[in-house]
């Protein structure tokens, strides 16, 4: 009788005081300069974070300066040699959109500043319940450390004047590419689209999915990983210049899918190649589609480093990433196409309106062709078969 | 009185050069070491150990990356020393040194990023070459599935370094050949009989060489260590050893900083064993050249020998200027689909959005260019009139510490330099950026300068001092207009080596910096050619445009001072 008492008491105390101290956040944030680390190889996700810091600048004061990135660990190298500097303020980073192993890694050595996902006011459109996607990285649980912003989910994408039935499952892929060899390649390996390719086929070939959810040790990760290895084997020598290069990232591989090299690209975003069509990056006929298992999928996070400079600056642009008009803006193919991480369930009936009016493209796979969303591996399994991979095929 | 100033003026120079320079090298490469050997409080590491050097021998591909490091530096160094003693030696005389140098002048600007951004969308099964063939003499309808870019033999890598090297070299070469009597060696040889090639590489070639040796060790040492160009050409799975550095140093596998740091040193230690290596086949190449001069061969068939040097300096001539052409073509398509010879739709949209990053970093670029040759330029300045007024001539270790910068590894020292900054409190970003460009430019604005100004003709000097001249005014209005067109050429040179900049700028502008370079390479990993090529042409159009005013300026500015102009050209 006496808890709900308390966390009635405790819900009416939170709230007001939340409130202040928002404001308190809004009015110091007031003139930073937000200094996001992102991954720079995307023009329109660089178009969509400048055009955040002309919002931002008209609501908040803030603005955003993004630190283009070509890999992710840049920034927290950078934090790292801050640290080592003995430098724990006024750090150069702000903001990073981070992921996974990289996250691991910077919440293990205390590089974080948080917990601050409860803090911002729009995280209350978000499902927070124990089970949902928005709370783990990963499988690490994210303990507000970091605030998401956009879904990603694993898609391929074929050219289907050139390709009309593409194979959809790892198993089909093997054959398609014994018959048409050359045609096929996924992303180096220690880049994330290539080992998010391997965790796929993982999860497809592996005899006991339920392993993969927690930490891989060396027993569990051979039997675990001895299909996946035995269907690459046969795969790679059929694969684009015999399986001995591979394209840097996903943006390379989408090249490669525009210029006829090869034809099947991969992404993590659905929309991805709707908004290349859109863009002139693709051509017309370009369709993505999901294996019909299910695919991977995770959430996309800021997090904000430990001796950043801008705290306030950054939870206010946290807070407006998570803001409903902001996630149907990024929805729409022709800014980001990126599809959002709120809880439909939470959201009221204009913002349902401003999602329900984006436009469509036969290029953007639909629900049903997207299938169910798979769970990501342990990023323990990440960091495994990308060492295994190269030890395995790097000569 | 006159030789205490200079001595004061040397001492002030020789003091900014070691803090400015030398120290922040010697700083980085302390903190790398320590990295190398287990040292790095950060992330937890903080006992002298081998481990890092256990580690780095144990990570995938380590080995291969070392031979096609070796590879493509010795290749691609000799093969352009090659190419360039032939085309020098086929045209020399033929060709005015003026003119050639204008010919050279798009090549030596030209980034080595952005080039190699070129170079790559032409030579790829699926680029210019192979679209302008297709499907008509090909029967190719889809790009074959071949390697001709990133291959694993690092071929395409030592074809984009000799677009860079041959023009490099050329140009030193037609700078050290003024210093030789080329016309009577000539005549004399084939008044003996011996052919034209053969003069070249018995009496001419062994007089050059000295004159040239420190910039070939400058060419071994950068093909044995640069980046850009490498991780955008070079074999990816592994790469060579430079890029794999770079990348170790920012993998998300944090502790792979100290792997990463024994690799930099072995990085140091593989261009100190390839200068060694180079310097030892120069004794073997002296015993052989001598015995082979001595049994006097008059080699009349050295024609043919000429004739591929000639073709294929040519060949990559046109292979840089294609290049540049097609990033231009992109920067201007909508959508360009293999196998169309041109792009199917067009578009200005890439240039019509400066605001979505070009135009800061082209802000960014020309703000540190400057900031960077001007400062440069000015100890240059100061340096060699301090020699002059000392009246005593350089040392042999004075002319190393200027080419120290340019010996060491970039990747060896950027690291710990970065780190050093920060403990130092030198985190302005843009200040920081712009000290380590210098540490590269003002090499090239020394090299630039010292033979132009050693050839001032003395008795203007004199003369101006006997009317009375301080030492100043002699500077001012003396020595500085004579030299004005060599100056000018110092201050495009050096703007070209700033605006090049890769790692220093990553490094140290903590990735806040985004300049054209930069943001080029980053993009070439991305999926738009049309704004990669925007960059890339804005790359290559600074350099290009401030050697064009190197070359235009003196012209307009002496245009009432005929005899100087002529006596500048």
């Amino acid at each position: 009788m006496r808890l709900p008492l308390i966390a009635l008491l405790a819900a009416g105390l939170a709230a007001p005081a939340l409130a202040d101290n928002w404001d308190d956040t809004l009015a110091a944030a007031r003139g930073q300069t937000v200094f996001w680390n992102a991954w720079g190889g995307d023009e329109r996700t660089n178009d969509f974070i400048a055009w955040a810091s002309g919002e931002l600048e008209a609501q908040y004061g803030v603005t955003i300066q993004q630190v283009k990135l070509s890999d992710t660990a840049e920034a927290v190298t950078r934090v790292i040699a801050e640290k080592a500097a003995g430098q724990t303020g006024g750090g150069s980073v702000d903001l990073i959109w981070i992921n996974g192993a990289n996250f691991l890694s910077m919440k293990e050595q205390g590089l974080l500043h948080g917990p601050f996902l409860a803090d911002l006011p729009n995280s209350k459109y978000l499902d927070l319940s124990d089970d949902s996607a928005a709370i783990v990285d990963f499988t690490i649980p994210t303990e507000g450390y970091e605030s998401p912003w956009r879904l990603a989910k694993f898609v391929l994408t074929h050219d289907s004047a050139r390709v009309p039935e593409p194979p959809r499952s790892m198993a089909a892929f093997l054959d398609w590419a014994k018959a048409n060899p050359g045609r096929f390649t996924h992303p180096a390996v220690s880049n994330f689209m290539g080992a998010t390719f391997l965790k796929q086929a993982l999860i497809e070939l592996t005899p006991d999915v339920s392993v993969l959810q927690s930490e891989a040790t060396d027993a569990v990760f051979s039997a675990a990983t001895e299909p996946l290895w035995a269907w690459y084997d046969a795969l790679r020598p059929n694969l684009w210049r015999g399986g001995t290069a591979f394209p840097e990232n996903e943006s390379v591989l989408q090249q490669m899918l525009n210029d006829g090299e090869v034809d099947f690209a991969m992404a993590f975003d659905p929309a991805a190649a709707a908004a290349a069509v859109e863009r002139g990056l693709l051509p017309d006929t370009v369709r993505s589609y999901a294996p019909e298992g299910g695919s991977i999928g995770n959430i996309s996070f800021v997090a904000i480093p430990f001796n950043a400079a801008h705290k306030e600056g950054a939870m206010v642009v946290a807070n407006f990433l998570l803001d409903p008009a902001t996630q149907a803006h990024a929805q729409d193919i022709t800014v980001l196409g990126s599809y959002s991480v709120l809880d439909p369930a939470k959201l009221d009936d204009a913002a349902k309106a401003a999602f329900a009016a984006l436009p469509t493209s036969p290029a953007l796979p639909s629900n049903e062709a997207l299938g169910p969303t798979l769970n990501e591996p342990h990023p323990s399994w990440m960091t495994r078969i990308a060492g295994e991979w190269a030890k395995r095929y790097t000569k | 009185m006159r030789t205490t100033e200079g001595r004061w003026l040397r001492l002030t120079v020789l003091g900014i050069v070691s803090a400015g320079l030398v120290l922040p090298i010697l700083a980085g490469l302390w903190e790398t070491a320590r990295a190398a050997f287990g040292f790095l409080p950060a992330i937890g590491a903080d006992a002298l150990s081998l481990d890092p050097w256990r580690r780095l021998w144990a990570l995938p591909g380590v080995t291969t990356s070392l031979w096609l490091t070796l590879w493509t530096g010795f290749a691609s160094t000799l093969l352009a020393l090659a190419i360039a003693t032939g085309f020098c030696a086929a045209v020399h005389g033929r060709m005015s040194a003026g003119r050639s140098a204008r010919l050279l002048t798009p090549f030596l600007a030209t980034p080595h990023a952005a080039l190699a951004i070129g170079i790559t969308f032409l030579i790829a099964p699926s680029g210019w070459i192979a679209r302008m063939l297709s499907p008509w003499a090909t029967g190719w309808d889809l790009p074959p599935d071949l390697a001709t870019v990133r291959d694993p033999y690092g071929i395409a890598l030592i074809l984009g370094l000799l677009i860079k090297e041959v023009p490099f070299f050329l140009l030193v070469m037609l700078s050290a050949l003024s210093q030789v009597p080329v016309r009577a060696h000539l005549a004399a040889g084939r008044a003996l009989g011996y052919g034209r090639g053969v003069v070249w590489i018995k009496v001419i070639a062994p007089q050059v060489y000295p004159l040239i040796r420190l910039p070939i060790f400058v060419v071994l040492s950068f093909a044995l260590s640069m980046v850009d160009m490498a991780i955008i050409l070079g074999p990816s799975n592994p790469p060579t050893l430079a890029v794999a550095i770079t990348r170790w140093f920012f993998a998300a596998d944090t502790m792979l900083i100290l792997p990463a740091s024994a690799a930099a040193l072995t990085q140091t230690a593989l261009v100190a064993g390839g200068i060694l290596l180079w310097v030892g086949a120069e004794r073997a190449a002296i015993l052989a050249g001598r015995f082979w001069i001595r049994r006097g061969g008059r080699g009349l068939s050295s024609g043919p020998g000429l004739a591929v040097a000639v073709a294929g300096a040519g060949f990559l001539m046109a292979l840089g200027t294609a290049a540049l052409l097609a990033l231009l073509i992109w920067s201007v398509t909508w959508r360009w689909p293999f196998p169309d010879t041109l792009p199917e739709s067009w578009s200005l949209g890439a240039w019509a959005r400066p605001a979505m990053g070009w135009g800061m970093a082209l802000k960014q670029t020309l703000i540190i260019g400057i900031a960077t040759t001007v400062l440069s330029l000015t100890l240059a300045i100061a340096w060699l009139e301090g020699e002059d007024r000392a009246g005593m001539s350089r040392a042999r270790w004075a002319e190393g510490l200027i080419y120290l910068p340019l010996l060491v590894p970039q990747v060896a020292f950027l690291y710990g330099l970065s780190v050093t900054f920060l403990r130092a409190g030198v985190t302005g970003g843009m200040m920081a950026v712009i000290w380590g460009q210098a540490l590269f430019v003002f090499p090239y604005v020394m090299i630039a300068l010292s033979d132009p100004w050693r050839a001032v003709d003395r008795r203007m000097v004199r003369a101006a001092a006997a009317l009375g001249a301080g030492p100043w005014r002699r500077l001012f209005a003396v020595k500085l207009p004579v030299l004005l067109a060599p100056v000018l050429t110092a201050t495009a040179i050096g703007f070209a080596v700033s605006v090049a900049q890769y790692l220093p700028t990553l490094f140290l502008g903590a990735g806040r910096i985004a300049t054209l370079t930069t943001e080029a390479v980053t993009l070439s990993s991305g999926s738009d050619r049309r704004v990669t090529g925007v960059y890339a042409v804005l790359q290559a159009t600074l350099p290009f445009a401030a050697y064009g005013a190197a070359l235009m300026l003196p012209a307009a500015l002496l245009r009432h001072r005929r005899g100087l102009a002529g006596a500048v050209a």
